[in-house]
């Protein structure tokens, strides 16, 4: 083999560098001739051997200047980064490749074929996406099918919301206390009050009107903010010392956690009327919001409980000796750290239950993706579910990827290690 | 001088295993008493059962008057006048020590915070660690956190002190800062269990000392007494080992 493979060394650097150079220079070319103008110049090759041609020159390439401790801190940290051994080499080449042939395509889908422009599908001629279909649908995806003259009051209730948890960072000491307070048991209320109307002078809607992403933040804020108390306390309550509360916690939990939720919803839709007596009617999103939040709620106290035996049995002894009772133990001491070990675990409930629901569905409640659903099947509309299904992926993607950043920041910020 | 802390006949056991046999022992008010004995001994359980962070089966255990069994309702009030100080430190990692320092007294003893601030600074400054009152315990020396735990105990104002090798866990060079804390506490009046096997230290401030060996309290005996001529060969032979 020595004799074979010529060994790339320090003492011819600039020669073996520009003969590297050069047949990188060739893969990439091939490559980019290959996607943006349509040209291969290798043809002339039998097929496979085409085909990989740019991989193989761009691995020799990189093979000549793999060269150590060469001085040159570009070609040094392309090396160590890219190029540490062949198969290394390989790997790059094909994931940079892989990004130039395969990202404009997309980016011409998303943006310079798609059609923008129009009212119909008719006007959709370009090749790329058709994007009129959500700007058409846009406040049906998320309104639902809430009239359209009493939409003000859903924004109107989202404003005083996001109004109220803005302030909550600026003001501070006990208003921020009575905000949160009022933030946590009062406004659902009112919230909920203000888009189902029925007093006050404001038309009734019933909740069967209510949808898209508006009905998303409804159903995942009510889920997240009654899930997290019932799961620390199912948590507290399956490492009680007293058996009822304990065998009670640790069958309530396993019992949903052994549940699809799709299940949990249809039993809640279909089953759970059957329970209560004649004349008695309790709302279908009311019905969800408990099935969803009772679910979620076994998960929570699981990723809980995981946070309560990370902490060591010193922390409850020392907690014990100042004279403090099982409550104060809890909620000063052991809560407020088990629950900052497990903000990732929380965070990954959260994002799962705010994933969940789209599939209330199943019980006539059409949010974002429901709505999408219905839409595509528009006769006027049809073939548009590659454009809605994006659209709405997206659009949980910044939801989450904006939950998972402020778990991150809450991480960094209530960290009192060194 | 009055009694406060009366044992009396105490069992104990661990499952099968009984870590205390028919231990008896009588504290009084302000009387120091250091207790030391090979591992496994049932030291660190005997202080451990005074402020019931183990339980013990049979016999009677009597603190400031009150009886410690399972049928005691106000176990945190007992608890509350009795300090202990841990081998791990214990410090509430996500508090500072300020906080740590007041977070029982505001708590369980409802002062107002600005008075649970002037004790907690007051206790700070005698363990000379007033400086660092913002920081988190993470941020501290192994000596300095356990000066902290001393102070954060002294803060509820017990009536005894418990101390559980409290310089076990701590570099050479730092066991020093936190004996002569100790020392300092000694001297105030305190009356206090000291577990521990800084014969030094014992020599210093212990009134008794007593010996322990599975399970028994093998030798009770005024300190210089004890460390001039124990009585039973157990002793000797543990004392012949340590110094």
């Amino acid at each position: 083999m020595k004799n074979i493979l010529i060994k790339p060394s320090k003492e011819k650097l600039n020669s073996f560098v520009s003969f590297g150079s050069f047949f990188i220079s060739i893969a990439f070319i091939d490559v980019l001739a290959n996607t943006f103008l349509n040209l291969n110049f290798t043809s002339f090759l039998p097929g496979k051997l085409s085909y990989f041609a740019p991989l193989i020159i761009g691995t020799i390439g990189l093979y000549f200047i793999r060269i150590e401790f060469s001085g040159n801190k570009m070609l040094d940290r392309i090396n160590t980064n890219f190029n540490s051994n062949n198969l290394n080499a390989v790997l790059s080449l094909i994931v940079i490749f892989a990004l130039i042939k395969y990202i404009p395509p997309v980016l011409n889908w998303f943006f310079f074929d798609a059609n923008f422009v129009g009212n119909s599908k008719e006007e959709c001629t370009g090749s790329g996406a058709c994007w009129i279909f959500v700007k058409v649908w846009f406040n049906r995806f998320v309104y639902g099918m809430y009239p359209d003259a009493e939409q003000w009051r859903i924004n109107s209730a989202f404003f005083i919301l996001f109004a109220l948890v803005g302030a909550s960072f600026f003001v501070s000491g006990k208003y921020k206390t009575y905000l949160i307070i009022f933030l946590l048991f009062v406004y659902p209320i009112i919230g909920l009050k203000l888009i189902s109307g029925g007093d006050f002078g404001l038309k009734y809607v019933e909740t069967g009107a209510w949808g898209g992403l508006s009905l998303t933040f409804i159903v995942s804020a009510f889920a997240l903010i009654l899930c997290f108390p019932i799961g620390m306390f199912l948590a507290l309550g399956r490492r009680s010392n007293l058996p009822a509360i304990k065998y009670s916690s640790i069958g309530f939990i396993e019992l949903w956690r052994g549940v699809p939720l799709i299940t949990v919803l249809f039993m809640s839709a279909v089953m759970f009327p059957m329970f209560l007596p004649d004349g008695t009617y309790v709302d279908k999103l009311i019905r969800v919001l408990i099935a969803i939040t009772l679910f979620e709620a076994a998960y929570m106290a699981e990723v809980i409980r995981g946070g309560l035996q990370a902490l060591p049995k010193g922390q409850y002894e020392a907690a014990k000796s100042l004279g403090m009772g099982y409550w104060r133990m809890h909620f000063l001491i052991i809560l407020p750290q088990a629950l900052k070990l497990v903000i990732p675990g929380i965070a990954n409930t959260f994002l799962a239950l705010v994933k969940d629901t789209p599939l209330i569905f199943v019980v006539g409640l059409l949010e974002l993706a429901g709505m999408v659903n219905l839409a595509k099947t528009n006769p006027k509309w049809l073939g548009m579910a590659m454009e809605g299904y994006v659209f709405a992926g997206l659009v949980f993607w910044i939801i989450c990827y904006a939950m998972s950043r402020y778990s991150q920041n809450l991480e960094k910020k209530l960290s009192t290690e060194r | 001088m009055s009694k406060i802390i009366e044992l009396k006949n105490v069992n104990k056991w661990f499952d099968k295993f009984q870590a205390l046999k028919d231990v008896s022992l009588e504290v009084n008010q302000q009387e120091k008493i250091v207790i030391c004995g090979p591992s496994g001994s049932g030291k660190s359980t005997l202080i451990r059962c005074i402020n019931r962070l183990e339980e013990h089966q049979e016999g009677q255990i009597i603190v400031d008057g009150k009886e410690i069994s399972e049928n005691t309702k106000d176990i945190e009030k007992i608890r509350a006048e009795v300090g202990m100080v841990f081998q791990q430190f214990n410090l509430f990692p996500h508090l500072s020590i300020l906080d740590n320092c007041t977070l029982a007294p505001i708590w369980v003893k409802k002062l107002p915070k600005k008075q649970a601030e002037e004790i907690a600074m007051k206790n700070l400054e005698r363990v000379q660690i007033a400086d660092q009152a913002k920081k988190f315990p993470g941020q501290l020396s192994g000596g300095q956190q356990q000066r902290s735990a001393l102070a954060r105990a002294l803060c509820m104002e017990p009536k005894i002190m418990l101390f559980d090798e409290p310089t076990s866990a701590l570099d050479p060079e730092m066991i020093k800062e936190v004996l002569d804390s100790m020392v300092d506490l000694a001297k105030a009046g305190m009356t206090m269990i000291v577990v521990t096997h800084e014969m030094g230290f014992a020599k210093e401030v212990a009134d008794n000392m007593i010996f322990m060996d599975e399970g028994r309290i093998v030798e009770k005996a005024k300190t210089k007494d004890f460390f001039d001529n124990p009585k039973s060969d157990r002793t000797k032979l543990f004392l012949s080992q340590i110094l």
